[in-house]
């Protein structure tokens, strides 16, 4: 099996009301793949499953062969997995070169940490010229390339991506996914989750369809743009 | 800055002569009680550097760090006095009681590691109360604290055939048990404040303000935040404790209602006025609560100066006047008095 991450009837529940239910995703070496829906469709829970920040209810999740399903969220971001939450999540009262290097916490490898930190600051020049500032003055579309930043500081296989375009203004989200682009043009997989749906499947290759807790549509990227009930329902074509 | 031009010795020269020569000085100045407040002072010192690594570092709100200070006292007065008959060394009963306080730290960490702000406060202050009222019934159908009355006769540090509790002459200068004391406190009171600089300037310290920032987004970059918010309840405790088992020597006597709520404030108190998260500040505020209150206690003689009489009992002016400072630097100086860089800039934003 080529698949660098394989979720298999993967449930999620909150008390008793379940918010994911036996899903199957895959995605493979430097694929970029997203998972689209729409609000309280289930897909934050999906990744916050796969990342280990919630318990799973069944189910299970491999990455690169192995199962880590049980293991905790620190334990999976050393695997190879990098999540950028939703919502940002920076250490608003660091500076941004202190966010990067969080990035690079588990790393002991210090010459490629700083070659990576160069890279980085090649990829998001806006950031290098932010260096002492405080993150949480950054503004918005900035901390969200600087979350990509410290993500990538990590030197991840996968990419989890929650709701990257939330709260920005078009021109921002077009640059903070030309970057997506670039990232994943560099050989990282990545799971991106969109309400965008449009910018989802113009970007990804291949795409899940999420509804109420369950798929309903899986293919490539092309085929699901194409398809008539997700042109109604998500690209807000009207009957 | 002219400091930095100062060479480094000279600065610490000085200061490791001002430090020796303090109890002289405050003695000969201020009287022999306020040797005494100095000592209890640096216990103070202690006590917030220790809950500074839980609320300052972590970003933990702890009500009830009183707790491992109990701990450290009592399991000090158990090893070390008439009450079971042992006479352990100091070597040896400080570092179990400071041992004990770091277990009973993990324990009451792992029940709150989901918690968060208001929640974990709420919890830690019952788990500080829990801690003083068994201390307070512990003494049937066994008596293991002796209950209200405490436990009396506690040894004092030997050093040697030294006691810290009576009087010596050394190298023809007499030195009072309290000045003594100063010494030790002195001692290991530098030496938590070496552990928390090199604590905060680790992995472990940027770990913990990741923490405090954002525990989801210090989860995935890989920081194991259990075992590390564990840490410093533990780290926070052993602080505690430590100091605890000091008191219990140099007080000779305790009693649960040495470990109320209100000292737990009182801690919490020291690092928010000085300034959360930065040593000297820490130092500065637990300094600054220990002996103004005392210092207020004067009211009296300075109304009987100045109107010929009392007007306001100085026991009630006294705390008054410590409310106001309270409302007053949290009011001007909402960081503290002397914050760290890093939360001077949390305030300065949050003000925007």
């Amino acid at each position: 099996m080529s698949a660098l991450l394989a979720v298999k009837n993967l449930s999620v529940a909150y008390g008793g009301i379940r918010a994911v239910r036996e899903l199957d995703l895959e995605v493979a070496q430097g694929e970029m793949v997203c998972l689209i829906g729409a609000n309280g469709a289930g897909k934050t829970s999906t990744l916050k499953a796969i990342s280990g920040l919630i318990a799973s209810h069944g189910g299970s999740v491999h990455f690169d062969g192995k199962s880590i399903t049980r293991l905790q969220a620190h334990e999976i971001a050393r695997k190879g997995l990098a999540l950028v939450p939703e919502g940002r999540g920076v250490f608003p009262r660091m500076s941004v070169a202190e966010n990067l290097m969080m990035g690079a916490y588990v790393r002991t490898d210090r010459m490629a940490v700083s070659r990576d930190l160069d890279h980085v600051h090649a990829l998001l020049p806006r950031l290098a010229e932010r260096q002492g500032q405080m993150a949480g003055l950054l503004s918005g579309g900035e901390q969200q390339m600087l979350a990509l930043g410290r993500a990538m500081m990590a030197r991840p296989r996968l990419l989890l991506l929650d709701e990257p375009s939330m709260g920005l203004a078009p021109l921002m989200v077009k640059a903070v996914f030309d970057i997506i682009r670039h990232i994943a043009a560099e050989g990282v997989a990545v799971l991106l989750i969109e309400q965008n749906a449009h910018l989802a499947l113009k970007t990804c290759v291949r795409g899940y369809v999420l509804e109420h807790g369950a798929l309903t549509l899986a293919g490539p990227a092309g085929t699901l743009a194409a398809d008539p009930a997700v042109r109604q329902a998500y690209l807000g074509e009207g009957a | 800055m002219p400091e930095g031009k100062r060479p480094r010795w000279l600065v610490f020269g000085l200061l490791a002569l001002g430090l020796a020569l303090l109890p002289f000085l405050v003695d000969a100045g201020l009287g022999r009680s306020w040797v005494r407040l100095i000592d209890l002072a640096l216990l103070y010192v202690m006590l917030a550097l220790g809950l500074n690594i839980v609320v300052g570092y972590a970003g933990l709100l702890d009500l009830g760090y009183v707790a491992f200070y109990a701990l450290g006292a009592y399991v000090y007065a158990w090893l070390a006095s008439p009450h079971f008959g042992l006479h352990l060394p100091f070597w040896a009963a400080l570092p179990l009681g400071a041992a004990l306080a770091a277990l009973f730290g993990v324990l009451l960490g792992t029940p709150t590691l989901r918690l968060r702000g208001d929640y974990l406060a709420i919890v830690t202050l019952g788990f500080g109360e829990i801690i003083r009222i068994f201390m307070n019934n512990l003494n049937a159908p066994v008596n293991i604290t002796n209950g209200p009355q405490g436990i009396n006769l506690i040894d004092p540090v030997r050093v040697g055939d030294m006691s810290l509790s009576q009087t010596q002459t050394l190298f023809g200068i007499t030195f009072t048990g309290a000045h003594l004391t100063y010494y030790l406190f002195l001692l290991f009171t530098l030496a938590l404040i070496f552990i928390s600089m090199r604590l905060e300037d680790s992995r472990i310290g940027r770990a913990w303000v990741a923490i405090r920032e954002d525990e989801t987004a210090a989860a995935a970059t890989g920081i194991n935040t259990r075992n590390l918010k564990l840490l410093a309840f533990a780290m926070g405790a052993t602080f505690g404790g430590l100091a605890g088992g000091l008191f219990a020597s140099f007080q000779g006597f305790i009693s649960p209602e040495s470990f109320n709520l209100m000292e737990s404030i009182m801690i919490l108190c020291m690092i928010v006025l000085g300034g959360m998260g930065h040593i000297p500040g820490v130092i500065f505020g637990a300094v600054l609560l220990t002996l103004l209150p005392e210092a207020l206690r004067y009211t009296g003689d300075w109304q009987r100066n100045l109107f010929g009489q009392i007007y306001i009992d100085p026991a009630d002016l006294r705390m008054l006047l410590f409310g106001l400072a309270l409302v007053a630097v949290m009011l001007y100086r909402p960081a503290g008095l002397m914050p760290s860089a890093r939360r001077r800039r949390e305030f300065a934003d949050a003000a925007e």
